[in-house]
C-alpha cells in the first residue's frame, strides 16, 4: 500500500488539532465562570462560593493541564511536518503565535500555578485577581491563534515577494483586524462558553439526581444557565457572521456547505438536508428553503452567490493567470536585480494568482508545460469534499440550537420557578454533556476541511506546505502520537470522573467561622437556628 | 507604514539574533531547573514523601517557566522562519522525542498525586525523570550538530531537503555536548532544590549536583578544544547585512575554524569566562551551602555557555554541511523588515511586564517546602 505524505501529514495535523480541542473548549469557558464564581465569593464572603470556586477549579486544573500539553505539539507541529509552509508565510504567520506566547501563554500559566497553590499565600482580592488573569490570559491565546488562523482563511495585509520566496507582511493591522478572525475569535470563545455552561449545568445535574451537594449543584446552575445562555445566543450569531464573511472571501466554502452546485437566482434558498453527490454535481432528496441562504451569504435579496460550477470556471481564469506570474517568477529567479521592469509588472499585475498555478505542480515539474486537460484537472481540484462540510455544518448548527433551548430551559426555571427542576429535564443535562465538543468538532472540520485544497486560501496548496518527510517517519509518529494521546485521554477521564464522584471538599474550619460570625442571621421566623444547611 | 524603517534592518537582524539568544538562555534558567530537578528526582528522593517535596519545589512553577520553551519556538517562527522551518523538519525524529517529554511532563506533574496507588505514582515519577533528562540531552546533541552543520540544502523555491538520519545525529561530538548541557542543567536543578528543600534531601542535591557539575565543566573544556580541530564556516564573499532573507545569495564555505572569531572579536572570550566562573562558583556554593547565591551562579554559567556557542557562531545560525551555500545567518535567514519591527515593539512592551509579574510569582513562593508541607497540605499540593 503506497501512502501520500500529504494526506498523512493532514491526518496527523487533523488528529492532533481535534485532540488538542477536545480541551480548549473548557478551558476557556470554565475558567471565566470559575473567575464568576470567586468574584461572588469575594463578594459576599460566603464560603460556599468558594468551595465552587475549589471544586470546579480543580476539575479545571485537570482539564487545563492537557490543553497545554498538547498544545505544545500544535506550536511545533508548523515546522515539523510543514516546513514549507513555515517558511513561505511565517514572516505573517509566525507573528500573531509569538504575540500570543508573549501576551497570552505567559499570563495563563504564570498565574495558574498560584491559583491553585496560592489559596495561603494570598489575600481574597489577590486570589481573585489571580484567577481573573488565568481566564484573561485563556481568552487572550485564542484571540491570538485565531488571527493567525483568520489569516489562512482570508490572507489580508501581505504579499509575495520574489527574492525571498515567500509572503511578507504589508499592514499589520489588517492581519490584526481581519474581519474574519475577528467574527472567529467571538464565535470560537462563546463555544467554548457554551461547552463549559453545559459541562457545568450536566454535572450539578447529576448531584442533584442523586441528591448530593444540593447548594453547591443549584448555584451552579444558576451561573451556568446564565453565562451559558447568553454565549449560545453570541455563537449563534457570531455564526452567522462568520458565514457572511466566507460568502464575501470564501465562496468556495460558503458554495461546499451548501452543496450549492449551480449558481441560484437571487436570493438562494437554503438546503435544510439533502445527500450531495459529489460524482454527480448534485444534492439528492433535498429539502430547499427558500431566501434563506442568500440572506446568510449577502444580507440582501439580490446578489447572487456563485455556485461550485461558476466557482471552477473562475478557478481556471485564475490557474492561467497564475501560470503567467509563474513565468515572470523564473525570469526574476533568473536574474534577480537585473529583471527588467517589464517583467516585474508583469509578475505584480498576475501575483495574486500565483497560488493556483502551484496546483499543478502536483501533476507536472514545470506548470508551464500544463496541457488544457491539467489545467482543468487544477481547477477542479479547488472543490472540498463535500459531503462532510454538508452534515459538519448542519450538525453543529442543529446542536446550537438545541443549547439554546436547554440553557433557556434551566435558565427559565433557574430565575422564576424557584431553581426546582423536573428529573427529566436533569436527565436530559447528563445526557447532553458530550454535545457541545461533536459541535466543536464539526466546527473545526467546516474551518479547516473546508478550506482545502489550499493551506492559505489561494496563495499555498496544502500539497506544496509539506516537509520533506518519509512516510514511514510520518507512519511512526502518527502512531506514537494515538497512542499516547489514547492513554493521556483515558488517564484524564478516569481522573475527572474520580474528581466528579468524590465532589467539593468542605473547608470545615471556614464554614464554622463564617456560621458563628453570621448566626443571627440565619436565625428562622420562629427562632430555631437552621443546622442543616450551613453557610449558603 | 514606514515607521520600522526607524530601525535599519541589518541592526534589526542583530536584535533578533540576541533576542533569540535571550529566550533560549531564559529557557535554559528556568525550564532548566524543572529539567534538572526531574532528572534528578530518582537520586535525591528516596521515598513518597520526599518526592512530593521535590516535585513540589517546582510544582508552582514549570507552568510559566515552560512558556519560554513554547515562546522561543513561536519566537523564531516569527522571527527567523527558515530557521524554524528546516531545524524542525531535519530533526524531526528528535523533535518528536522532545515534544513526548513536554506532553507527558505537565501530566506529570499535575496527575501524579491523585491517586494513592504506588505503581501510578512511579509510572509518573519515571516519567517525570524521563520529561527532564531526556530533552536536557536533547538539546545538547541539536546544539553538537548545529556546530559541526546540518545535512539539508535548498532549491530555488527554498523548499528544504534534509539529508541526515535520526541516527547521523548521535555522533560522537553531539553527544559529548549533550551530556554537557544535560550536566549543566542537572547542576542547574541541584541548585534548586538546594535552595527549596532542607535536611536529607537537599544534602543529596549537594552531592549530586557537585558530581553533575564536575561533568559539566569537563564536557566544556573537552568540547571547545574539540573546536579547535573541526572546521568552521565563513562567507566566500562579503553580504549585504541589510539584503533580502535569501539564504542562497551569500556564498558560504566550510573550513577554517570557529574558534577564529575570537581573532576577530577578542571581547566574546567574556562568554566562556561567564560560564566557567559561573559554573565554578555554583559548584563552591554546592559544597559551602550557599543557597540563593549558588543558584545565581548557576545561571551566570548558563548564560555564559549558551552565549559562547552564539557569539561563536555568528553570524551562522544554521551551517548546511552538504551544501554550504545554503547556510542560514543572521543576514539572510530573518523575517521582513516589517515583521521584526513590529515583534521587536511587542518584546519591549511585554518583556518587561512577563518579568516583573514572573518575580512577583517567585516573590509569593519564596520559601522552602517542607515533608511536614506535604503531610499536612491533603491534597493542594501535587
Amino acid at each position: 500500500m503506497e501512502f501520500d505524505v500529504v494526506e498523512l501529514s493532514r491526518l496527523q495535523f487533523a488528529l492532533t488539532a481535534l485532540y488538542h480541542f477536545l480541551f480548549v473548549p473548557l478551558t476557556l469557558g470554565l475558567s471565566i465562570i470559575v473567575a464568576i464564581m470567586e468574584t461572588v465569593y469575594v463578594m459576599t464572603g460566603r464560603p460556599i462560593w468558594r468551595q465552587m470556586t475549589k471544586f470546579w477549579g480543580s476539575l479545571f486544573g485537570i482539564n487545563f493541564v492537557l490543553g497545554v500539553a498538547t498544545g505544545v505539539t500544535m506550536e511545533f507541529q508548523f515546522g515539523m511536518n510543514w516546513a514549507y509552509y513555515s517558511h513561505y508565510v511565517g514572516d505573517v504567520f509566525g507573528a500573531p503565535l509569538a504575540l500570543e506566547g508573549m501576551m497570552a501563554f505567559f499570563l495563563e500559566a504564570t498565574f495558574v500555578g498560584l491559583f491553585f497553590f496560592g489559596w495561603d499565600k494570598l489575600s481574597r482580592v489577590q486570589h481573585l485577581v489571580v484567577a481573573w488573569l488565568v481566564a484573561i490570559g485563556s481568552n487572550f491565546s485564542a484571540l491570538w491563534i485565531l488571527i493567525a488562523n483568520g489569516w489562512m482563511q482570508n490572507p489580508v495585509g501581505a504579499e509575495f515577494n520574489p527574492m525571498t520566496m515567500r509572503m511578507e507582511m504589508t499592514n499589520f493591522f489588517e492581519v490584526i483586524f481581519n474581519e474574519v478572525a475577528q467574527a472567529k475569535f467571538v464565535h470560537t470563545v462563546s463555544a467554548g462558553y457554551v461547552t463549559a455552561s453545559i459541562f457545568v449545568l450536566g454535572v450539578s445535574s447529576w448531584y442533584l439526581l442523586k441528591g448530593r451537594h444540593v447548594e453547591l449543584a443549584r448555584r451552579s446552575i444558576t451561573i451556568a444557565s446564565s453565562f451559558g445562555l447568553a454565549s449560545a445566543l453570541s455563537v449563534v450569531v457570531l455564526g452567522d457572521e462568520s458565514g457572511y464573511d466566507a460568502g464575501m472571501n470564501q465562496k468556495m466554502k460558503l458554495a461546499a456547505i451548501e452543496a450549492m452546485w449551480e449558481t441560484e437566482p437571487a436570493p438562494a434558498s437554503f438546503t435544510l438536508v439533502g445527500i450531495p453527490d459529489q460524482e454527480a454535481r448534485e444534492t439528492h432528496y433535498a429539502i430547499h428553503v427558500p431566501y434563506v441562504m442568500g440572506l446568510i451569504g449577502t444580507r440582501s435579496l439580490d446578489t447572487e452567490i456563485p455556485g461550485i460550477e461558476q466557482l471552477v470556471e473562475e478557478a481556471e481564469e485564475r490557474v492561467r493567470s497564475g501560470l503567467i506570474a509563474y513565468d515572470a517568477l523564473m525570469t526574476i529567479q533568473a536574474e534577480r536585480e537585473k529583471t527588467s521592469d517589464t517583467v516585474k509588472a508583469t509578475f505584480e499585475e498576475h501575483s495574486d494568482d500565483l497560488g493556483y498555478a502551484f496546483l499543478l505542480l502536483r501533476y507536472l515539474d514545470d506548470p508551464r508545460q500544463a496541457t488544457d486537460a491539467q489545467i482543468a484537472q487544477a481547477a477542479e481540484d479547488t472543490v472540498p469534499t463535500v459531503w462532510p462540510l454538508f452534515w459538519g455544518f448542519r450538525i453543529m448548527v442543529g446542536l446550537g440550537f438545541s443549547f439554546i433551548a436547554v440553557l433557556g430551559y434551566f435558565f427559565y426555571r433557574a430565575s422564576f420557578k424557584g431553581m426546582q427542576f423536573p428529573r427529566w429535564a436533569l436527565r436530559l443535562a447528563v445526557v447532553v454533556i458530550p454535545a457541545p465538543w461533536i459541535a466543536a468538532e464539526m466546527g473545526w472540520i467546516v474551518a479547516e476541511f473546508g478550506r482545502q485544497p489550499w493551506t492559505v486560501d489561494g496563495i499555498l496548496p496544502t500539497a506544496m506546505s509539506v516537509s520533506n518527510l518519509s512516510a514511514g517517519q510520518l507512519l511512526l509518529t502518527i502512531a506514537g502520537f494515538s497512542l499516547f494521546y489514547s492513554v493521556l485521554f483515558i488517564v484524564e477521564m478516569g481522573l475527572m470522573l474520580k474528581y466528579i464522584r468524590k465532589g467539593p471538599v468542605q473547608d470545615e474550619e471556614i464554614t464554622d467561622k463564617w456560621m458563628e460570625k453570621h448566626s443571627h442571621r440565619l436565625r428562622t421566623h420562629d427562632g430555631n437556628v437552621p443546622g442543616a444547611t450551613p453557610a449558603e | 507604514m514606514i515607521l520600522h524603517e526607524l530601525i535599519d534592518f541589518g541592526t534589526l537582524r542583530v536584535i533578533w539574533w540576541a533576542l533569540l539568544g535571550v529566550l533560549l538562555i531564559g529557557f535554559a534558567m528556568t525550564d532548566g531547573f524543572d529539567m534538572g530537578t526531574g532528572a534528578l528526582l530518582p537520586f535525591v528522593a528516596r521515598n513518597d514523601t520526599e518526592r512530593r517535596v521535590v516535585i513540589n519545589t517546582v510544582g508552582p512553577v514549570w507552568e510559566g517557566n515552560q512558556v519560554w520553551f513554547i515562546l522561543g519556538g513561536g519566537a523564531i517562527f516569527a522571527a527567523w522562519p527558515p530557521l524554524y522551518a528546516i531545524s524542525f523538519s531535519g530533526f524531526y525524529m528528535a523533535m518528536f522525542i522532545v515534544l513526548a517529554a513536554f506532553i507527558v511532563r505537565p501530566v506529570a506533574f499535575k496527575y501524579r498525586s491523585k491517586r494513592q496507588s504506588s505503581t501510578w505514582r512511579s509510572v509518573w515519577d519515571w516519567a517525570l525523570f524521563a520529561g527532564g533528562a531526556v530533552p536536557a540531552l536533547i538539546f545538547g546533541v541539536a546544539v553538537g550538530n548545529v556546530l559541526r552543520g546540518v545535512p539539508f540544502r535548498l532549491n530555488d523555491f527554498l523548499m528544504p531537503t534534509y539529508e541526515g538520519s535520526f541516527f547521523g545525529l548521535l555522533n560522537p561530538f553531539a553527544l559529548l555536548v549533550g551530556l554537557t548541557s544535560l550536566a549543566m542543567l542537572t547542576m542547574h536543578g541541584a541548585a534548586w532544590i538546594n535552595l527549596k528543600t532542607e535536611g536529607l534531601i537537599q544534602s543529596r542535591a549537594r552531592r549530586f549536583g557537585t558530581r553533575a557539575g564536575v561533568v559539566a565543566m569537563a564536557g566544556y573544556a573537552l568540547a571547545g578544544l574539540w573546536l579547535t580541530m573541526m572546521p568552521g564556516y565563513h562567507f566566500t564573499h562579503a553580504v549585504a547585512v541589510d539584503g533580502p532573507s535569501n539564504p542562497l545569495f551569500n556564498g558560504v564555505a566550510h573550513g577554517g575554524s570557529w574558534l577564529a572569531a575570537y581573532a576577530d572579536r577578542p571581547w566574546i572570550i567574556v562568554a566562556p569566562i561567564m560560564g566557567f566562573v559561573g559554573m565554578a562558583m555554583a559548584l563552591r556554593g554546592l559544597q559551602s551551602g550557599g543557597e540563593a547565591t549558588t543558584l545565581l551562579w548557576s545561571k551566570l554559567g548558563i548564560l555564559g555557555v549558551i552565549s559562547s556557542v552564539g557569539l561563536t557562531m555568528f553570524p551562522f545560525i544554521l551551517p548546511s554541511s552538504v551544501d554550504p551555500d545554503s547556510s542560514l545567518t543572521v543576514w539572510d535567514s530573518s523575517s521582513s523588515h516589517m515583521t521584526l519591527f513590529i515583534m521587536l515593539v511587542a518584546a519591549v512592551f511585554f518583556m518587561p511586564i512577563i518579568l516583573a509579574y514572573t518575580a512577583w510569582v517567585y516573590k509569593v513562593l519564596w520559601g522552602k517546602v517542607t515533608e511536614e508541607q506535604i503531610k499536612t497540605s491533603g491534597e493542594t499540593l501535587y
